[in-house]
Parts: structure tokens; C-alpha cells; sequence
């Protein structure tokens, strides 16, 4: 562990994974806005997960599974990609990748902004529950599944049978939907839209307009349970 | 003229009344049914097998006098703090919102004066719960309702659901009759609408995931929560296998009496395996692996004696988990309550709809006035004395067996009444020292 310009650095050639979580999470509780930056990360799993408390991490490569699980409040940058269910479960922070994520980015995330500069892969926002995402690129399929609060926001296009079984989570997409998922249509962009949509792009320091997207929620066929509607169950 | 003799009408079989009555209801309404608890058909078990208790060959312990240690160490494998429990018998994992937050505050002031542990739900952790368990599991659910790593860090141990023996495969519904703005809540969900939960986790597949998923859980928590694997009564060699692989410090596995909140009828009972042939596969995987006692084994599913107990330890488990009798002994079902048990068309012991949040005993309901009926400390009390009992008697049936420990019971203590029983327990049948699938006959 060294410290250069009020960095510190934690060396995954140098050190173990239990060891550098300990560090952060102490950092993290101690809440005195310190600043990390993990070099040699080699795709490591479970990476700054459960970091409770304002501490700044700057990943310098790719991760494993869940970086950033369970994330309270603190700041958290790939400088690469990310592997499966990156900041999983988040609770408040920002979450930044600057390269692709892999499946189930943000899954049951309840709170504060997932912000991916490239592409995210299938089930990307999979039962959120309050958190935001704004994916850059475009998003695979079954992606905000069962997804229950918060917003996706995707400036590309989105895959197969997005939103399926949506709950009350809206998703807005600039490009194109290849298919929508049982009980996802397409609404209205209200002003109130609008202007979530605008914050979230600013907060995301995405180059695009609100007006360039469509809104998609749920239809809430399938909120209580009627046979008449069996075929879409 | 003698009127020819005619035969007495015959009922079918097949077409029982019981079974055309499903029908008749199926046609009417368009749904399936759906209930709460686990199978209710006939399935062997641990009624079928007797304990031997001590002979020429065995030296039994004095009833009284001789100590009968009872107490059990669950998630020694790898988490820092294991949990010491007085007893082998657990509370299983029941949601707030399929119970009321009474029933849960009972759970957990009984198993706490019994020196045990109890386990939350689909919906989260409560303060009723938190509060009054000394010992709290919290479940780790595909639907991931109230998660959060603030309750990971204040639970005792943490239980990853997999699977549960009244529905293998399957998840679950919590009706929006159910949902009250607590419950919504909690769950981030809108207040009356149905509850989906998962049959699979959001962010990982199978065993190879699970392990990594379990790295992650031992990161948030400093790798001092013993972590449960629960799986449903299905394929439990493999099962309990994949579990250790994964890196569990202890199997939960849950045979098909095992109950549940609300599912259909016919995936309760048609889906899983029995408890009793659940054990002797589970405990063989432990044995193979060398895990056996290192890995701690809790059984469940239709645990409701001191006997049932015992025969449970007997044949490999460290401890049992109950929930059904759990809530029996909290008051559910009770007669006392048949003339509104009646009015919902049904009797004392059949009351199974408990996902409509009509119980008239108050414990699977959200209705204030219904929750009124319930007093936490009263019940909680019972469930403590039920738990004493219990003990009692395994201490009771291992003192007889010529054990000084609950866990010194074995297989050889037992045989079993039926080829079927005698099969699955791998036990011999009683009178002779054969089980169906034993080698050399």
C-alpha cells in the first residue's frame, strides 16, 4: 500500500482481495472522503463490495464478479470492464464503468446511479428496486426483468423481451427494442419525464436529449392474478 | 315379486369425492388452487421407523441423572462466528407478510428462551424479529425483497434459499390481499397488487456462480457469518454435493411436508421427495466429500415430535428446523377457533389458505384486528414449552439408546415398519436385518 497525491494505492500483485476490501470498508466507515485507486486488478470477484460510507475507488483495469456489491454511498470507477452483477444490490453511491458490463449489471439495486460508458449484457437491471442506470451503449435481452422501481435509461438499443413482467420502474431507450417482454408497452413521455430524463443524462455526462427516447412501463395486466390473461404468464 | 337385490352404490377410487370436488371447483373458477403448508398425502416417514433402545449389547443412560448434552455448533467450516445453539432444533425461515409481525416477534421470544435460533423470510428482515431473536438467520431470496447489507451485518448467520421441499423449482406469491403499506414497503412494490417471487436469483446460475456469490457475502460481512445453503427436497446427493462445493457452511434440506405460505396444490404435492428419503442421499454426499459433521446437515419437513427429532439426528442430521409445528404451537388451527373456521368452509387442522390473510387465529394475516388475537409473549411462551418438549424427549429416546450426546444417535439405533421406510432410511426393516437395495441377499 502506498500514497501518492492523496491517493492511496492498494496493489493486487501485492496484495490479497480480503485485504484490500478491509482497507476500503474501514476508509469507507471511517467517512473521510479518502481516495483509493486499485492497480492489478487481473478481473478479481467482489471487489469494494459492501463499502458503507463516502470513499472514492478507482479501479485501474477489468473486474470480476460483483464490484461494488451492496454499495452505500461511496464513489466507484472501472477503468475498464465489469463482470457479472456489478454493483448488485446498491444502495446509494455512483457506480461508473468505463468499459462494457456483463449480465445482471445493477441487479435488485434500490438506490443511486449506475452510469456504464459502454455496453451492458442480458438482464441488465434485473428486479431493481429504486436504483438508476444509464447504459451508454446498448443493453442485452430480458433486461429490467421483473424490475420494480428506479429508472434504465439505455442511449442504444435494448435486446429481447425487455421489461418483462415490469413492474413500476421506467425505462426510457433513445434506439430501438427488439421485442418487449410480457406486460411492457410503450407510454407516453409526460414533462415530468422529461425532466428525470434530463437530470439523470446530465448527472451521467451523456451527450444526448431527452426528447430522442421512448418511455416504457408496465401495463399492469399481471398485478393480480387473472386467468384471463393466462397466456401471458 | 321380491324386488331383485341391487349393489350398494360405489364410490371410485380414482374419481374419489375428494377428487371431484377439485374438479367441480377447477370447472367453476378457471385456477388452480393454491394453499398454504406442505403435502398433505400419506408419504412415508418417520412414524415408520421405531428406535431399538438399549439391550444386552447396549448400556442405556439413567433418565434422570446422567447428562444428555443437546447442544449444537452450526457454520464451523469457515465463518468466524459459528452459532451455539442449546438445542438441535431450529425456527425455519417464514416471510413478515405471509405471518404478521406478532407471529414473527413470537418466533423469536420462543426460540430465544429455548437457547435456538429462528430465521426471517421473503420480505426482509422486522425489528419485531431482530429484536426479540438472540439468534436471527437471515435468508438470502432470488426476489432479494428488504435486502440490504446493513441487516447482512446485524444477522447472526445468513441462509441462501435455493430451493424448499413444498416447491422445488418453484417461487412464490404473496396475494394482494395480503399487501399492506408495511409490507409494500418493505418490499418496494406497490401497496395490494400480487407478489411475484423468483423461482431463480437474479445474479447467478448454478454452483460455479454460487460460490462467487458466496465470496461477495463473506467480503460484506468479514467472513463472520456462518452462510446456510437451503435447498427443496429434490435430487439431495447432488444437491448437498453442489452446496459444499459452493462453499456453504452448512445444508438446509427441506423434504416435500416441508411448508410454504402459498403455492399450488398441485406443485406441493406432486413436485419433491419426501423427508425421510431425503437424509440417507444427503449424508452419504457429506460422507463422500469427508464433510460429514464438518458441513452441519439441518433437516426439515414434518418435524413435529421429540421422536421425530431423534430419528432425524439418528440418521445423519445435526439439527432440525421446523416451521409448520411451529406455528401450531404459536395457536394455528387451533379448535378453539372451529365456528370461524367454519364460516371460511373449513375445520380446525384443515385451515390452509393462508394467503388470504383471513386467519382467524391471527398469525398468517396483515388484518389488524385479526393480529390483535395473537399475543406475542403468550405464544412466544408456548413455542418455548413445545421446544422444551421436544428436547425432552430426543433426550429422552438418546438416554435410552445409550447416547450421552443427541448427535451419538445413529442408524443402527432404528428399524423400520415398512420395506418402503426400511428402503429409504436404509434401516433394516424390523425383525430382520435386511433393507430393500442392501447387497448379499
Amino acid at each position: 500500500m502506498t500514497t501518492t497525491l492523496d491517493k492511496t494505492v492498494l496493489d493486487m500483485t501485492e496484495m490479497e482481495l480480503r485485504e484490500v476490501n478491509t482497507t476500503l470498508q474501514a476508509a469507507a466507515k471511517a467517512k473521510a472522503n479518502e481516495a483509493f485507486v486499485i492497480t492489478n486488478p487481473r478481473g478479481s470477484h467482489a471487489m469494494a463490495v459492501g463499502l458503507d460510507g463516502p470513499i472514492n475507488v478507482t479501479i485501474k483495469g477489468s473486474t470480476g464478479y460483483y464490484c461494488a456489491g451492496m454499495n452505500k454511498e461511496a464513489t466507484v470507477t472501472v477503468e475498464g470492464s465489469a463482470g457479472p452483477g456489478v454493483a448488485e444490490n446498491m444502495m446509494s453511491g455512483t457506480v461508473t464503468i468505463e468499459g462494457d458490463a456483463s449480465q445482471y449489471a445493477g441487479a435488485t439495486g434500490h438506490g443511486g446511479l449506475l452510469n456504464i460508458k459502454g455496453n451492458a449484457s442480458s438482464r441488465c437491471g434485473i428486479s431493481m428496486k429504486g436504483i438508476d442506470i444509464v447504459v451508454h451503449g446498448n443493453i442485452g435481452h430480458m433486461s429490467a426483468f421483473m424490475a420494480q422501481k428506479g429508472n434504465l435509461v439505455v442511449l442504444g438499443n435494448a435486446g429481447d423481451a425487455l421489461g418483462d413482467s415490469l413492474y413500476e420502474a421506467r425505462l426510457f431507450v433513445r434506439g430501438t427494442v427488439k421485442s418487449l417482454g410480457a406486460d411492457c408497452i410503450e407510454k407516453e413521455m409526460r414533462p415530468e419525464h422529461i425532466e428525470i430524463l434530463k437530470e439523470l443524462l446530465e448527472k451521467a455526462g451523456a451527450d444526448a436529449r431527452p426528447e430522442e427516447f421512448k418511455r416504457y412501463g408496465s401495463a399492469r395486466k399481471l398485478y393480480n392474478f387473472n386467468i384471463d390473461h393466462a397466456d401471458e404468464y | 315379486m321380491d324386488k331383485t337385490p341391487q349393489t350398494e352404490p360405489r364410490q371410485s377410487w380414482t374419481f374419489s369425492n375428494s377428487i371431484n370436488s377439485e374438479i367441480r371447483r377447477a370447472a367453476a373458477s378457471g385456477i388452480y388452487d393454491i394453499r398454504g403448508g406442505g403435502a398433505k398425502r400419506r408419504v412415508p416417514h418417520f412414524d415408520d421407523l421405531l428406535f431399538l433402545g438399549a439391550s444386552m449389547s447396549r448400556y442405556p443412560l439413567e433418565g434422570y441423572r446422567e447428562k444428555c448434552d443437546t447442544s449444537v455448533t452450526l457454520g464451523t467450516r469457515f465463518a468466524k462466528k459459528p452459532i451455539e445453539l442449546k438445542i438441535p432444533i431450529t425456527i425455519a425461515g417464514m416471510s413478515f407478510g405471509a405471518l404478521s409481525g406478532h407471529a414473527k416477534e413470537a418466533l423469536g421470544r420462543g426460540a430465544t428462551m429455548a437457547g435456538t435460533s429462528t430465521t426471517t423470510g421473503d420480505g426482509g428482515m422486522t425489528e419485531e424479529e431482530r429484536g426479540h431473536s438472540e439468534k436471527l438467520v437471515y435468508q438470502y431470496l432470488p426476489s432479494r425483497y428488504g435486502m440490504n447489507p446493513d441487516d447482512l451485518r446485524r444477522a447472526d448467520a445468513i441462509e441462501i434459499v435455493v430451493g424448499q421441499g413444498a416447491k422445488p423449482g418453484g417461487g412464490g406469491m404473496l396475494l394482494g390481499q395480503k399487501i399492506t403499506e408495511r409490507v409494500a414497503g418493505m418490499r418496494d412494490l406497490p401497496v395490494g397488487i400480487d407478489q411475484r417471487s423468483a423461482c431463480r436469483h437474479p445474479d447467478w446460475t448454478g454452483p460455479d456462480d454460487l460460490e462467487i456469490k458466496i465470496l461477495e457475502i463473506r467480503e460484506i460481512t468479514n467472513w463472520e457469518k456462518p452462510i446456510y445453503i437451503k435447498v427443496g427436497g429434490a435430487r439431495p446427493y447432488y444437491d448437498v454435493a453442489l452446496a459444499c462445493k459452493a462453499g456453504a457452511d452448512v445444508v438446509v434440506l427441506d423434504g416435500m411436508q416441508g411448508g410454504t405460505a402459498a403455492t399450488q396444490d398441485v406443485f406441493i404435492e406432486h413436485v419433491g421427495q419426501p423427508t425421510l428419503a431425503c437424509i440417507r442421499p444427503a449424508v452419504q454426499a457429506l460422507q463422500d466429500l469427508g464433510l460429514h459433521r464438518e458441513v452441519q446437515l439441518v433437516v426439515s419437513g414434518g418435524i413435529r415430535t421429540g421422536a421425530d427429532v431423534a430419528k432425524a439426528l439418528a440418521l445423519g442430521a445435526d439439527a432440525v428446523a421446523i416451521g409448520t409445528a411451529a406455528l401450531v404451537a404459536l395457536g394455528d388451527n387451533d379448535p378453539k377457533w372451529e365456528a370461524e373456521y367454519n364460516k371460511l368452509g373449513t375445520t380446525a387442522g384443515a385451515y390452509d389458505d393462508w394467503h388470504e390473510g383471513r386467519d382467524p387465529a391471527g398469525i398468517t394475516t396483515q388484518d389488524p384486528e385479526l393480529m390483535k388475537r395473537l399475543d406475542p409473549e403468550a405464544a412466544g411462551r408456548k413455542l418455548r414449552n413445545y421446544l422444551n418438549v421436544m428436547t425432552l424427549e430426543c433426550q429422552t429416546i438418546a438416554r435410552a439408546c445409550g447416547h450421552n450426546h443427541v448427535h451419538n444417535l445413529e442408524p443402527e439405533d432404528l428399524c423400520a415398519l415398512t420395506m418402503e421406510a426400511a428402503a429409504m432410511a436404509q434401516v433394516p426393516l424390523a425383525g430382520t436385518n435386511w433393507y430393500p437395495g442392501k447387497s448379499g441377499f
